[in-house]
């Protein structure tokens, strides 16, 4: 476990980076480093099918960051602007949600006991009964694509709506009045 | 326990971002970081001690898998992840060539 600890300091320290760092380039790729660090940890964690779809899926993203920063400008020029009273509230409603935040979590952590917990029953079906149910050898496959298909049409519904959202948003002439 | 609670303190950095910043791109950065986090710990809750990925051995007996239902479920939630990131970021571009900057506070000055 001592590589995941390592690997979690690591995504923070780049986290931190990438929202404190002036240069936007530079925070999109800190942001990237987490993203492959993310990959990373999911192959520790012992799902090879979530790495590979993070690693695609974190290209992608940096692509795109990178592209909306290569037509604009990649200086932040918020960062060292003198704080005024309304910037004091944000920070103390920070503080607030962090405290609820903070709360709330040490809560279901406290019930969670990770990495020893029994699997539920519903896995451990999908664990023994799923090569003779679906005929898939990737149980995660078998649920993804045949016990909960329905989910990943409702995934690809989102995704539809997205690039029709991007496509509509993007559109360079506007309609006619 | 100390894994779960250091992806807790990736998505506070996330938070961090979003409720203080008043840079557009990094308000997009940290909703990503909060994704990240929030994928991280399912992959962590679903792992067990000396697991083997869910994908079937040649022999059964005495393996110990990882849960495959939150892997199942995060894989969703990655993809959709991409499309709420990419969806954003065409709406800052959007903005940005109305308003000429990155500046949440010049949004506040557009009144219709």
């Amino acid at each position: 476990m001592l590589e995941l600890i390592v690997l979690l300091i690591f995504m923070i320290a780049a986290g931190i980076v990438a929202v404190e760092i002036k240069d936007l380039l530079a925070s999109v790729i800190a942001l990237g480093a987490v993203g492959f660090a993310v990959a990373i940890g999911f192959i520790m964690l012992a799902a090879p099918d979530l790495a590979i779809v993070q690693i695609v899926i974190e290209v992608l993203s940096v692509v795109f960051f990178v592209a909306v920063i290569l037509k604009t400008t990649h200086v932040d020029s918020t960062l060292g602007r003198p704080y005024k009273g309304g910037d004091i509230f944000t920070f103390v409603v920070f503080g607030m949600f962090a405290l609820a935040f903070v709360y709330f979590g040490v809560r279901l952590l406290a019930g969670l006991a990770p990495m020893s917990r029994e699997l539920g029953q519903v896995a451990s079906h999908y664990l023994t009964q799923g090569l003779a149910e679906t005929g898939a050898v990737n149980r995660v496959t078998s649920v993804v694509l045949d016990y909960r298909a329905l989910d990943t049409l409702g995934e690809a519904t989102v995704l539809f709506t997205a690039v029709i959202g991007v496509l509509a948003v993007l559109r360079l002439e506007g309609r006619k009045k | 326990m100390i894994i779960l609670v250091a992806s807790l303190i990736l998505f506070l950095v996330g938070l961090y971002a979003i409720i203080t910043k008043r840079n557009m791109i990094k308000v997009a950065v940290g909703f990503s970081l909060m994704e990240y986090s929030v994928n991280f710990l399912f992959a962590i809750v679903g792992f067990r001690p000396g697991a083997l990925p869910p994908i079937l051995q040649a022999v059964e007996a005495g393996k110990v898998y990882s849960d495959p239902l939150p892997q199942a479920l995060v894989l969703t939630a990655i993809v959709i992840g991409l499309g709420v990131t990419a969806f954003m970021l065409s709406l800052i571009l959007r903005l940005y060539n109305r308003i000429g900057s990155f500046d949440l506070e010049e949004i506040q000055r557009l009144k219709g």
